[in-house]
């Protein structure tokens, strides 16, 4: 199976008041067709900022991409031009958001939304872009009735109008959807319907999906591959079985004790130290202050992917000393 | 340790510090001009519950099921259309304004968004002030040192205090606002979603924080929440609401692991697992929360229910208790095995109008 | 865990424990203060007020010809070209044009001043009280408002300098009322929004009462767009009082007055067009530079882009 997507140490910084803050430093992310990918990690670790530089869409003054490439089916994407990115947004790669209200226009109907879009990225008649509009809200497991079509943002409910942005982003058969925190802002027996209609989506459409969350049991129950970042690279990728239970990287291995599920308030984990500031990061791996198997090596060299097994790479120092002493081990 | 049963030294079971009994809370919302044309919205309906001292109770539901309505009615922010709140033996409605004032002080409350609960044009340190200043009347070296304790109590150092909040973590935001709901050492604090709006590694440092302050204060929690993982770790009981009304209440064991309302295994249901080798758990229940404008007769769960009856279209369900201080509000029989019915459809229903 | 701050005992300790407390506020005015910097444009406006102030406070000094600038006529020298003498050239009556606008520029400083200050007095804390409170109070402050708002200034200076009679004082009283309306109406609107924060609620449920909860949570919030709104209000409140002292309602002779003296050269704008460009230049520029402020104050205490 070839890959979909491919970021390669993607390095991006921005400017603020305070100073240069390095948002990506060196993120590795691979995505296979048809395939579901999570993108784990908490606030600020740069998941959004990720999803949205694979569509170009960050600010072209402030965000500057310093490094890295990102490769669709080959292709490297940093080096096109406006035009073509536009023309692949939408068609290629669509993009779903966290706060659907926020991203459909309320002075127009969700069908004429969806038309538009259509008709943005197709040569069809009105007639045909409201047809195929419809079509894509059947897909999205909505009503596909004209009430539904002509109605407006507000006049819907929080599920349905998530199910409208995925109609619209589904709309012209892109092979890779990015979805940033769908569900987040949904209630959770919604959420349930709305990772079911991304599995559906799969299923059905072959849509590969890049499911950005800071939810690990969205990640858990939806994805077949888990990414976890912190502080602005990927630290761990694998499988979601051999990430979120065979976990390699401290902070994984932190992170996935901090949940509650399971536990008293007396028995919670917690990780000391704080999300470090992205205008003065730390030195060499960036999780090194609050890692307690930090090393010399961690404040002075940032970690590379090391292979764990098959498809399980984890960028520790930590974790690669105890696999090559493991290896040693069973070859002694 | 078991918190089931608040016995003091006599061996008197004493009386719960906060009882709510039958509240509903409706509001008008005006239609057109004349007031005969509003709409009524049914935030809560006939709601009781009561609370131990020391004892967390969890309130539970997603959104317009009122929970965030009765707590708000519990601090006086809402006006009870019907019903009674008992708050340490006295019945808040028949308090006047200046008495209520000062009696209020033993509820205090944490909201969900650190940043905007706490004014961001003032230091931490008048922000911890306020309450002592307006009830404690305290002032000079006292009202220092008061501060500097409270601080100190949710882990935060004296350096913090000339700081404003937009210049801390929704954490440490979020530690700030506890220092202050606890300044006029209240017996209930009511915390509505205090660690929604935070990461998962620092929710657990924050819930660990409120477990101590439980125990070190002998403090008694209202716990808003939605994550059920989240409810499961702190509550002693719980109490599930839906569109207003109350569902399920009883022991959180006996609520999470052996739910008798259908709404209740759907919530279960459709919370994902952190397991990866645990999937296709999550079952989906179709449909969505009606408004409460227009509530459905009868069990405001009927439409999306997948047992129900004949019954449920016309009769609200009454709570009874199934056993063991479980109480459920739903027709069916005590002994019904919910989990043996079959999968829902997975399409979605209409959206009842 | 830290050490305790020292109880502030002698004074060099009430110093530092100042210095601290204050340390959050004065690092935002320093961060403030250097985003408004980086609007070069604002930053010229700030330059030409100081400027004008300067010359206002100095014009004794400053003018060439102090008396002409303060009234007296040199009638011998009437409708001199402007020149190495007299820089922007001499009035019908003589007097110095130079002279006369830099005297004349106290006038529209010290009015808006003055109006400004009744303003923020009355306006924003009605504003507040209507808006927090709602319910009765807010029917009748809003209603009295919108009485007042609907009267246009002009037509009401006029009626008010009619009543009794023209001078620089009554115009100030006049366009006070007309402005304090608008506040009250933009701090209401705030306010409303305003007492459903959360900071708000819990402070009710502490108990702090509710004049506290106006003055310290209310009020302070509303400050930013406030600001920006009278700065550039000040730049109307200018052109108010020189169109009315053009109208002979405001200043009367021999005041310096930009609008009266635009309003003395009008017959004569032909052929000694300085005697009314001067004025209505200085006019132009201050009330420019008073908007050039306010668009950079917007930039700077614009929620929007704190945080």
């Amino acid at each position: 199976m070839s890959d979909l997507l491919e970021i390669k140490d993607l390095r991006l910084e921005f400017q603020s008041l305070r100073g240069t803050v390095k948002a990506l430093d060196g993120v590795n992310l691979t995505v296979r067709e048809r395939e579901i990918i999570g993108l784990v990690g908490e606030s600020g670790c740069g998941k959004t900022v990720t999803g949205l530089s694979v569509l170009r869409l960050i600010a072209g003054t402030q965000a500057q991409v310093t490094g890295g490439s990102i490769r669709f089916r080959g292709e490297e994407l940093l080096t096109k031009s406006e035009s073509e990115m536009v023309k692949l947004r939408g068609t290629l790669v669509a993009m779903v958001f966290q706060d659907p209200l926020a991203s459909l226009n309320p002075v127009f109907t969700v069908g004429a939304q969806i038309a538009r879009v259509v008709r943005l990225h197709k040569d069809v008649s009105g007639k045909e872009a409201r047809e195929a509009a419809r079509a894509a809200l059947a897909r999205a497991g909505l009503p596909a009735d004209d009430a539904i079509l002509d109605s407006y943002p507000h006049q819907l409910s929080g599920g349905m109008r998530q199910r409208a942005c995925m109609a619209m982003a589904i709309s012209c058969d892109a092979p890779l959807l990015i979805a940033d925190e769908p569900t987040t802002a949904l209630d959770v027996t919604i959420q349930a319907q709305i990772l079911r209609l991304l599995l559906d989506l799969r299923a059905e459409l072959g849509v590969a999906q890049i499911l950005i969350t800071h939810n690990v049991g969205v990640a858990a129950e939806t994805c077949d591959r888990v990414a976890v970042m912190y502080a602005g690279s990927v630290v761990e990728q694998g499988t979601a079985i051999e990430v979120l239970k065979h976990a390699r990287h401290p902070y994984t291995i932190a992170l996935y004790d901090c949940l509650p599920h399971g536990k008293t308030a007396a028995e919670l984990h917690t990780i000391p130290g704080s999300v470090p500031d992205l205008i003065d990061p730390p030195s060499g791996c960036r999780f090194h202050p609050r890692c307690e198997h930090a090393m010399e090596v961690c404040l002075t060299v940032k970690p590379e992917p090391t292979p764990v097994t098959g498809e399980h790479w984890v960028a520790c120092h930590w974790a690669a000393s105890r696999l090559a002493s493991q290896s040693r081990g069973m070859t002694a | 340790m078991s918190k089931d049963v608040a016995v003091n030294p006599e061996g008197v079971v004493a009386s719960p510090l906060l009882q709510v009994e039958g509240l509903t809370v409706h509001f008008h919302v005006k239609k057109g001009l004349s007031k005969r044309s509003a709409d009524v919205v049914h935030a809560a309906d006939d709601v009781s519950f009561s609370i131990r001292q020391g004892e967390t109770l969890a309130l539970v539901g997603e959104s317009g099921s009122g929970k965030t309505t009765v707590a708000r009615a519990v601090l006086q922010l809402n006006k009870p259309t019907a019903g009674t709140i008992v708050f340490q033996g006295r019945d808040l409605a028949t308090l006047r304004r200046a008495e209520r004032r000062a009696f209020m002080r033993n509820a205090q409350v944490v909201f969900q968004d650190p940043y905007s609960s706490l004014s961001p044009r003032m230091t931490v340190h008048d922000i911890v002030a306020e309450p002592l200043r307006a009830q404690g009347g305290m002032s000079g070296r006292e009202l220092e040192a008061s501060i500097v304790a409270l601080l100190e109590m949710v882990g935060l150092g004296t350096q913090h205090q000339w700081r404003r909040p937009h210049e801390f973590s929704g954490g440490q935001c979020q530690r700030i606002a506890i220092a202050r709901a606890l300044a006029l050492e209240p017996k209930l604090l009511i915390l509505d979603e205090p660690t929604s709006a935070l990461d998962v590694s620092v929710q657990a440092r924050i819930l660990v924080l409120l477990e101590e302050l439980q125990t070190r204060l002998d403090l008694a929690y209202l716990f808003i929440a939605h994550d059920l993982a989240v409810v499961e770790a702190v509550a002693d009981r719980v109490a599930v609401m839906y569109l207003g009304r109350i569902a399920e209440t009883g022991r959180a064991r006996d609520v999470l692991r052996d739910p008798r309302h259908p709404y209740t295994v759907a919530l279960m249901a459709s919370v994902p697992s952190p397991d990866p080798e645990q999937r296709s758990e999550m079952k989906v229940i179709g449909g969505e929360v009606p408004s409460a404008v227009h509530v459905p007769p009868g069990c405001r769960f009927n439409p999306r229910c997948r047992f129900r009856m004949e019954v449920c279209d016309r009769v609200e369900p009454q709570p009874h208790d199934a056993g063991g201080d479980h109480l459920v509000a739903c027709h069916l029989p005590d002994d019904f095995d919910l989990a043996a019915a079959p999968e829902p459809p997975a399409a979605v229903a209409k959206e009842d109008v | 865990m830290a050490t305790p701050a020292p109880v502030s005992a002698g004074s060099t300790g009430v110093f530092v424990d100042w210095r601290a407390r204050h340390a959050s506020s004065a690092a935002e005015t320093r961060h403030n203060v250097r985003v408004f910097f980086r609007d070069k444009l604002a930053v010229v406006g700030v330059a030409w007020i100081c400027f004008m102030i300067v010359i206002a406070v100095g014009a004794p000094w400053i003018a060439p010809y102090p008396d002409e600038g303060r009234g007296a006529s040199h009638l011998a020298n009437r409708f001199a070209a402007p020149g190495a003498q007299h820089w922007f050239g001499t009035d019908n009556l003589g007097r110095d044009v130079l002279s006369r606008v830099i005297f004349g520029a106290r006038i529209p400083l010290m009015i808006s001043a003055a109006v400004v200050i009744a303003v923020l007095l009355i306006g924003p804390l009605l504003g507040a009280l209507a808006g927090y409170f709602g319910g009765w109070l807010d029917e009748i402050i809003m209603r009295i408002t919108d009485i007042f708002l609907a009267f246009p200034a002009i037509v009401l200076a006029m009626a008010f300098v009619a009543i009794l009679g023209p001078n620089l004082r009554n115009l100030a009283i006049a366009i006070a009322i007309t402005w304090w309306p608008w506040y009250t109406r933009l701090v209401r609107g705030m306010a409303v929004s305003l007492r459903e924060r959360p900071y708000v609620e819990a402070a009710k449920t502490m108990g702090v009462r509710s004049p506290v909860i106006v003055l310290r949570h209310i009020l302070p919030n509303t400050l930013g767009p406030v600001v920006v709104q009278i700065t550039l209000d000040v730049g109307t409140v200018i052109l108010e009082v020189a169109g009315l002292s053009f109208l002979g309602l405001g200043a009367r002779p021999p005041t310096p007055e930009w609008g009266l003296m635009v309003s003395e050269g009008v017959e004569y704008i032909l052929e000694q067009w300085w005697m009314s460009v001067f004025p209505g230049i200085a006019i132009f520029l201050l009330v420019l530079a008073f908007n050039l402020v306010g668009d950079g104050l917007r930039d700077v205490l614009d929620p929007r882009m704190k945080r």
